[in-house]
């Protein structure tokens, strides 16, 4: 049971929240770059609690969100002509420009949840009559764990299993947001579960060329809340630089045995990012050693290469995404737009930046309307 | 190619049938206009109907689990107890319960006597017997293929009329255990190679419980917290009485295991499915008596006041986050899925 820590929680975080309101002069907007920071800052109400200084803007860290639709085309393409499409539970519902593969498995397509990216290498192995495809998406966190199923496959030899692939990286989408002229960014939380596989060192870009402060958190509140007073404490002490909060998980140099596994399948390519756009060098895909792994190139001719246009409603994505509006400034948002009927990638994912402020601050929509 | 519009669901969907906001649009849109009467209306988990001056409560439930065995029980203890429950929360004492099977080609019979086995135990540990039933086979090829459905039939004692319209303001929300077990216990069993646990599902039937406080005059009602979770529970309740049923997350118990297999998943625990849990509203003056007894039995030993009913937010349920803030406990849009990171 859970008490004993629960119940010394709150007295931690109001030891938190008491320095953070001492030090807090000025406002400060503070990006927290991953789906799963804004998730538990929802979850446990931390925006409610903090000063008013301090304002969170969610950026585009949902892989799922990211995914390009057409990704989301291929995979129902491929399981209507007969393979076996498996993914993580949170890409079934995302809509393509045909629908989701919720709605293809409703009419019949074979789509299995996996938990894990060798869970969908057993069931290749198991069903050698059967062609597999792993839709693997994710950001540097889960692309590791992806190569090391084609490493696997390749041992296994088998003929009837492949990738297809939406694999994105985090420093190239955050040059491209603060290339914007404005973009209200002071400070950023750093993703905590990337950084355990590339380390603190890729984002010391953001303090040497941008003059953003970065701390690298973990995903309990305590976690952000003490990342935030170590924000404070940089800017106070006039400090710029990458700090790491989630010390008991991320080291400097990252997992070398992790970047080494990537290194081997993939290559670093252009990027299409929904509700963003292409991001030059953003992106990885599946190297041509294993071109027999990749989908992408093995079922080339059958695949629709682009997306049906983009749902017309889904206009202000791109700006939630970015952080540069909330989902409260977007007309849709609750109307129309909700996690059983998204337009765009914030609402698609549960860890997406609408899904989680309309899961949990249901409220303040009802005020806010 | 023509574009599907996405607001239309043509096809029923896994989320349909998991307990949120999509059962309750098909319920409201499909079942309701259809058979509307005034017993149906509330959809409570029984009705109770008038017959020859005797009040009799009838519940049905269907069941459909995968795998049909897992840790701690199998779909047919689930049968028997969850409709025994159904029964228990609307006050009545179960008297009887019928059984159908829908049987696939190609289920094993080891498998079947196994869980009809199953039933008969788990019927005579609640004290009712299963007194007719029906038998189909339907479609082909599944060795898991066994669908059951079981209707109870129970008697509502003189002086009980339990209903989340008799909820008033300050009445404590009591809740029987740790929540989220049986729904984790499913999940570990259907991923077993990558979920190293060993988590037992709560199957159990509550009749002791529901007998140990039923006199207390302050229970307003019960509900067993089964598919949707303590969460959805609590939504509903607080939709049918049009009151606020507020918790605090820090007194609701979640086992250790089950709360890292939720985390490992990313799902919500208040939301994962319960089969031998309890929620009783009751009166103030009431509460620590009800408490007192429900510890005194052993399904229900560890009994916690998780709450109680406020009216800041008519016919919508609260939840107080361990720092403090307040954020609303809604019924899910759509089913919870294992997340990528």
């Amino acid at each position: 049971m859970r008490y004993v820590d629960e119940y010394r929680e709150p007295k931690a975080a109001q030891g938190l929240l008491a320095a953070i309101r001492d030090l807090a002069a000025g406002p400060l907007r503070v990006m927290e770059i991953c789906g799963g920071h804004t998730h538990a800052i929802y979850r446990s109400g931390l925006d409610q609690l903090l000063p008013a200084e301090i304002r969170f803007l969610h950026g585009p860290g949902c892989p799922v969100c990211v995914t390009p639709a057409v990704r989301v085309d291929q995979a129902i393409a491929l399981a209507e002509r007969g393979c076996i499409v498996c993914t993580y539970g949170d890409m079934l519902r995302v809509p393509g420009s045909r629908g989701s593969l919720r709605q293809a498995a409703a009419r019949g397509a074979d789509v299995r949840i996996v938990y894990g990216s060798l869970d969908a290498v057993e069931i290749a192995r198991r069903e050698s009559g059967r062609e597999v495809v792993f839709l693997a998406v994710g950001f540097e966190t889960t692309a590791p764990a992806n190569a090391c199923a084609i490493l696997r496959a390749r041992a296994l030899d088998l003929r009837n299993f492949s990738v297809l692939g939406s694999h994105v990286l985090v420093p190239p989408v955050l040059r491209h947001l603060l290339k914007a002229p404005d973009t209200g960014i002071d400070a950023f939380i750093g993703p905590g579960h990337v950084s355990t596989v590339v380390g603190s060192e890729d984002y010391r870009f953001l303090p040497e060329e941008y003059g953003k402060p970065v701390v690298i958190t973990g995903f309990e509140p305590l976690d952000l809340l003490e990342a935030v007073l170590m924000l404070l404490r940089q800017k106070a002490e006039g400090r710029c630089e990458v700090e790491v909060q989630y010390r008991r998980a991320v080291r400097a140099e990252g997992s070398p045995k992790a970047r080494a596994v990537m290194e081997e399948v993939y290559r670093v390519q252009d990027q299409e990012w929904r509700g963003i756009g292409p991001i030059p060098r953003s992106g990885l895909g599946i190297r041509e050693a294993f071109h027999a792994f990749d989908a992408l190139r093995r079922y080339e001719r059958d695949l629709p290469v682009e997306a049906e246009e983009e749902d017309a409603r889904a206009y202000t994505c791109g700006e939630v995404i970015q952080g540069v509006k909330t989902p409260l400034d977007c007309p849709a948002f609750g109307f129309g737009c909700t996690p059983e009927h998204p337009f765009g990638p914030g609402m698609v994912s549960s860890e997406g930046t609408c899904a989680a402020l309309y899961r949990y601050r249901h409220m303040d929509r009802e005020v806010m309307r | 190619m023509s574009r599907a519009d996405p607001r239309l669901a043509r096809v029923i969907e896994a989320s349909h049938g998991t307990g949120g906001k999509m059962t309750h649009d098909l319920v409201e849109q499909v079942f309701l206009p259809a058979f509307r009467n005034p017993h149906l209306e509330p959809l409570l988990d029984g009705s109770v109907l008038e017959v020859g001056g005797m009040r009799l409560c009838l519940t049905t439930d269907s069941y459909v689990v995968q795998p049909l065995r897992f840790h701690g029980g199998s779909i047919g203890d689930l049968a028997v107890n969850g409709t025994v429950n159904d029964l228990l929360m609307c006050g009545a004492t179960p008297v009887a319960l019928t059984a159908a099977f829908i049987l696939s080609e190609g289920l094993e019979l080891g498998l079947l006597r196994d869980v009809v086995e199953d039933m008969a135990r788990a019927a005579r540990r609640a004290g009712v017997e299963i007194v007719t039933g029906d038998t189909k086979v339907a479609g082909a090829g599944d060795r898991e293929g066994l669908f059951i459905t079981t209707a109870g039939l129970g008697v509502v004692p003189a002086g009980i009329a339990w209903a989340p319209g008799r909820i008033r303001p300050g009445d404590r929300i009591l809740l029987s255990g740790s929540v989220g077990d049986h729904g984790a216990s499913v999940m570990a069993s259907r991923f077993g190679i990558a979920l190293d646990t060993d988590i037992p599902s709560d199957t159990c039937a509550l009749q002791d419980a529901v007998l140990a406080v039923r006199d207390i005059p302050g229970v307003r009602c019960m509900r067993d917290p089964t598919r949707g979770g303590l969460a959805t529970t609590l939504a509903e309740l607080s939709g049918q009485s049009g009151l606020t049923l507020t918790a605090e997350e820090r007194r609701i118990p979640v086992r250790e295991d089950v709360r890292g297999l939720c985390e490992v998943l990313g799902l919500d625990p208040l939301y994962v499915a319960n089969e031998g849990r309890l929620v009783a509203v009751v009166a103030p003056e009431d509460a620590d008596e009800a408490l007192r007894r429900l510890r005194a039995v052993p399904e229900t030993r560890e009994a916690v006041l998780i709450g109680e009913v406020t009216r800041d937010r008519p016919g919508h349920a609260n939840l107080r986050t361990p720092l403090g803030a307040v954020r609303p406990l809604d019924l899910l849009p759509v089913e919870q899925l294992p997340r990528i990171c």
